[in-house]
């Protein structure tokens, strides 16, 4: 049973020359407790996809085509109010900056306390308890004392961790986690992501990981997406997708991934740039750039193909074992 | 091993973050200084590479200022080919700072967004007096252009039209036209994404090559350093706390920060590694702990180490500052595994 | 290893501003249109002024004082040379009106340029070299803005007077106003532009400058200058409005242009004294005049900030 489907979803942003679309025809599906990685480039559309998700477009950016069901439940359509209802209830959000995530004025413990109060309905001494006891979850020493401390007494790591205790607190069952750790040191980064993964197991919510760092997703997440120019080219299990990739775009980016232990003379690289959306080719978008390509790249687009457990948008790859 | 170019020795900057005197009178507290740097010594042999690590508030950034002339320092020697330029402000003496330049982090905020590419690539030649007719530079900006992988017809263009991997590229590209020997790149790829990221190294990995360049090389990304690096150190709140050869330190680290940081790098071999252990975080760099400053954070802290700073000791071609390597505390380190 | 664009074209500059993102915002904004056209309308009347007089109401032999007080043309008692009346004194207001609003606008540009070369001057110094020197002109800039702007065009213009000696003071006039109103409204340029020269100082590029060996100066004048006029632009177009509003003030209280050289705002002075007499075309055709000067330079001012505004686009 899928949490959540996104089927054919195209995000477009009408502009000066034209509309352009940042995200097109992307699809994907979501089981409840899976944490399912996107990665891609800067502007590949894995943030967009996310914010599509949670109902964040901004205009005049709309969702051009497809459809996005949660348990079922169509989201995509909802006005704003029922969506806010969603928001935070059921869809839980963590931002990159946990500088900005939190309002500064307020206490974390009255964050978290209205936010569960929002959602849950709670008395407020339940849900200062309940506050208390996330803390303590998300590895806060001394919750009780801290509790009513500012954002700004806690370091980057620490806040962090409270804005994962927020966007858990509501019980959400699915959390779009945005780069959760680029802006924080690499020994925290580490802490951060076995922490959103320990409490994924615990709360069985399902997370989606958008991250542009492939070493978090092979560390965190069950399922991996690799987005490019705005679609999905290879969905697998990590496993599969990091050792044995079948796109020429996921290969030519686990291959020149500097490892610490191996220091080749030359780091393998792919030629080019990924297109800007306005500017993208016919064909398969990473043709330009592909060793591979054969002449049909060029002028028809592939389409995502194979299972749901496994599937490349590749002329090259047509059979997918099971 | 070749001769060094650049040796630093007890290098020191202190940041005055004092609250204004009337404030401190009428509110009280001290004066509070921040220990960017915190006596660093170091020598890097013609034609290699070392690179700096560490995490924010190691004081790596600040080096590479200090060694540019855009800070100056409390205390130290800063010697480029035995000339000394602790003292001398950015661009001072001319004749040797032609030698040195400097490779950015941002590759928005490195190029003036009002400029065309082959005026910004052009300004050192103009400045050093390298080039001083506009004819010849313009013709040396193209084959620079051409040189780093863009065409002389990119320099007509402004830097918003290029994406980050070609910044970087113009950025080298203005950095090598004085033909110089020296280069100090902070962060080159770490705001780029990882496809490109490759293209930049193997670049200047060429550059390094054929130019015969020597680089001080500053990242957090262990990876990109191991490909990258000859010698690498390791800065923690001011101090290098290892400083070895590369293919040394990520065999046998020795200090325990320097095993921290091997050890929750997230890893593309899918280590699933236990890493939700207290590790803790860097300490305010304002008010740091006393002797070792990784003491509270260090699973083999003892007293001395919290009230004693260890020294920077010597074995061999390795460099370590730690109480417990030095009383043999430490145990070997089981090898990392191949990628 | 060639990583290339697309093959170029270098566009002239024209060319480029034609096929901006301002350019076309400018085509589809009616505000922005309507203003522009107005101000144009606007500024050749005051150009051309002495080619669409049909006199000089300056030169009082071409005055006839039987003539004085006349209604608009089309209305009872109107003369047709006189097409929107005469004043007291006989001169025509149609060709008052135009030499008024030249006097207007040259005032206006004239302090606007005079606050803005101050303004910016000063807010580059302070921003870059940073320490006392921006603390003082930081403080100069407060105890000025302390001070209501007609206050201090007031006190300029009563220092002119006392130091100028009584037949200098028609010729001098409208000097005094130009530096009375630049001296007043140079805050804002050097506010923002120090702002903006504070956050560029911190940029790589000029760190990259600094490096190789580029002066203070240099840096200042080819780096950061560039890089911080954009919001200076919008502060002059504004800025237009009120010089001009303040100079008819001035003008209005009796301190700005005299009544032998009289600018919109004297104008609406000498019509104010009229008004309750019946004769009301002397006061409100000049200010017909200044408020639609006014309102199109603010509304253009308005449609630049928002159409230069990254954030909003």
């Amino acid at each position: 049973m899928t949490l959540l489907t996104v089927e054919n979803l195209t995000v477009a942003f009408p502009g000066r020359h034209g509309t352009v679309n940042a995200i097109e025809d992307v699809s994907l599906s979501i089981s409840p407790g899976e944490i399912l990685g996107m990665v891609g480039e800067s502007g590949a559309g894995k943030s967009m996809t996310g914010a599509a998700i949670i109902g964040l477009i901004e205009p005049p950016g709309r969702i051009a085509a497809g459809e996005i069901r949660l348990e079922g439940q169509r989201i995509d359509t909802l006005r704003p109010d029922e969506m806010r209802r969603i928001r935070g209830r059921r869809i839980g959000a963590i931002f990159q900056d946990p500088l900005t995530s939190l309002n500064p004025v307020l206490t974390v413990g009255e964050q978290l306390i209205e936010t569960i109060q929002t959602h849950l309905k709670l008395p407020k001494d339940e849900a200062r308890a309940r506050a208390i006891d996330w803390l303590r979850r998300v590895g806060i020493p001394a919750p009780e004392a801290r509790i009513d401390t500012y954002p700004h007494q806690y370091s980057g790591g620490m806040r962090q961790r409270v804005v994962i205790a927020l966007a858990l607190c509501a019980e959400p069952c699915l959390v779009i986690a945005d780069e959760p750790t680029t802006a924080l040191d690499v020994s925290v980064q580490a802490q951060i992501i076995a922490l959103l993964r320990k409490l994924a197991r615990e709360t069985g919510v399902a997370v989606i990981l958008v991250t542009h760092d492939m070493g978090v997703i092979a560390e965190t997440a069950d399922r991996v997406a690799v987005m490019y120019a705005g679609r999905i080219v290879e969905v697998g299990s990590v496993t599969e997708v990091l050792t044995a990739p079948r796109h020429p775009y996921t290969r030519g980016l686990m291959a020149s991934i500097p490892r610490i232990g191996a220091r080749p003379d030359v780091l393998p690289q792919i030629e080019g740039a990924m297109p800007r959306p306005h500017a993208r080719p016919a064909g398969c978008a990473f043709a330009p750039r592909c060793p591979a390509r054969i002449d049909i790249c060029s002028q028809t687009r592939p389409d995502l193909t194979g299972h749901a457990t496994r599937s490349v948008a590749c002329h090259l790859s047509k059979e997918v074992p099971a | 091993m070749s001769d060094p170019i650049l040796t630093v020795t007890g290098l020191k900057k202190t940041f005055d973050l004092s609250q204004p005197f009337l404030t401190r009178l009428t509110q009280g507290g001290g004066r509070k200084y921040v220990h960017a740097v915190d006596g660093v010594d170091f020598t890097i042999p013609r034609g290699t590479t070392l690179s700096l690590v560490g995490e924010s508030g190691c004081g790596k950034s600040t080096v590479a200022k200090l060694l540019m002339g855009l800070t100056q320092p409390s205390a130290g020697s800063i010697r480029f080919d035995g000339h000394e330029l602790a003292g001398t402000r950015a661009g001072q003496p001319p004749a040797v700072r032609r030698r040195m330049q400097m490779i950015f982090q941002d590759p928005y905020a490195s190029l003036n967004p009002r400029w065309r590419v082959a005026r910004i690539i052009g300004e050192p030649m103009k400045s050093f007096g390298t080039h001083p007719d506009p004819v010849a530079r313009r013709r040396e900006v193209d084959r620079l252009l051409e040189f780093v992988g863009l065409s002389a017809a990119d320099g007509e263009k402004f830097p918003h039209e290029f994406s980050g991997g070609q910044r970087q590229r113009i950025s080298i590209a203005r950095a090598i036209s004085t033909k110089p020997e020296f280069l100090v790149c902070d962060e080159p790829t770490s705001a780029l994404d990882v496809s490109v990221q490759a293209q930049i190294l193997n670049l200047m990995r060429e550059l390094q090559r054929e130019l015969g360049l020597t680089y001080l090389f500053i990242s957090h990304d262990l990876a990109v350093v191991n490909y990258i690096s000859d010698q690498i150190g390791v800065m923690y709140l001011g101090r290098l706390v290892e400083l070895a050869p590369a293919d040394r330190i990520f065999a046998a680290p020795q200090h325990p920060y320097t095993r921290l940081l091997l050890d929750t790098v997230p890893d593309i071999t899918m280590a699933h590694r236990d890493m939700d252990r207290p590790a803790g975080e860097v300490p305010n760099p304002i008010t740091p702990p006393s002797g070792c400053h990784f003491h509270p954070r260090c699973p083999l802290a003892n007293d001395r180490c919290r009230s004693e700073a260890p020294a920077f000791r010597t074995r061999g071609d390795s460099h370590v500052r730690c109480h417990a390597v030095e009383e043999g505390r430490t145990d070997p380190m089981p090898l990392r595994k191949a990628g | 290893m060639t990583d290339t664009t697309q093959p170029n074209t270098t566009p002239s500059a024209l060319a480029r501003l034609w096929n901006s993102d301002l350019a076309w915002n400018f085509r589809r904004s009616w505000t922005a249109r309507i203003s522009s056209l107005l101000i144009l309308i606007l500024f050749a009347a005051a150009l051309f002024a002495p080619l669409l007089a049909t006199q000089n109401p300056y030169d009082i032999s071409q005055l006839f004082l039987l003539d004085s007080e006349l209604p608009p043309a089309w209305i009872e008692g109107g003369d047709p040379r006189y097409l929107l009346g005469t004043d007291e004194q006989a001169r025509d207001l149609y060709s008052s009106i135009l030499y008024g609003l030249r006097l207007s606008l040259i005032v206006g540009f004239a302090s606007v340029a005079l606050a803005a070369v101050v303004g910016i001057s000063l807010g580059l110094i302070g921003g870059f070299l940073g320490g006392m020197v921006d603390g003082a002109i930081m403080r100069v800039a407060d105890i000025l803005l302390s001070f209501p702007a007609i206050l201090v065009a007031l006190l300029v213009n009563g220092i002119a007077r006392g130091v100028l000696p009584p037949e200098r003071h028609a010729d001098a006039a409208i000097w005094v106003l130009i530096l009375a109103i630049g001296l007043t409204n140079w805050v804002q340029y050097a506010r923002t532009v120090r702002g903006s020269t504070m956050v560029e100082r911190q940029k790589e590029y000029v760190q990259a400058a600094r490096i190789n060996g580029v002066s203070g100066m240099g840096i200042m004048m080819h780096h950061i200058l560039p890089n911080v006029l954009g919001p200076v632009l919008v502060i002059a177009t504004i800025n237009l409005g009120m010089a001009v509003l303040t100079e008819a003030s001035l003008s209005f209280l009796g301190v700005g242009m005299p009544a032998t050289q009289p600018s919109l705002g004297t104008l609406i002075r000498i019509g104010n004294e009229y008004l309750f007499s019946g004769i009301w075309w002397v006061v409100i055709f000049p200010s017909v005049v200044l408020v639609a000067l006014v309102l199109a330079v603010n509304l253009l001012g308005d449609w630049l900030r928002d159409a230069l505004n990254p954030k909003l686009r």
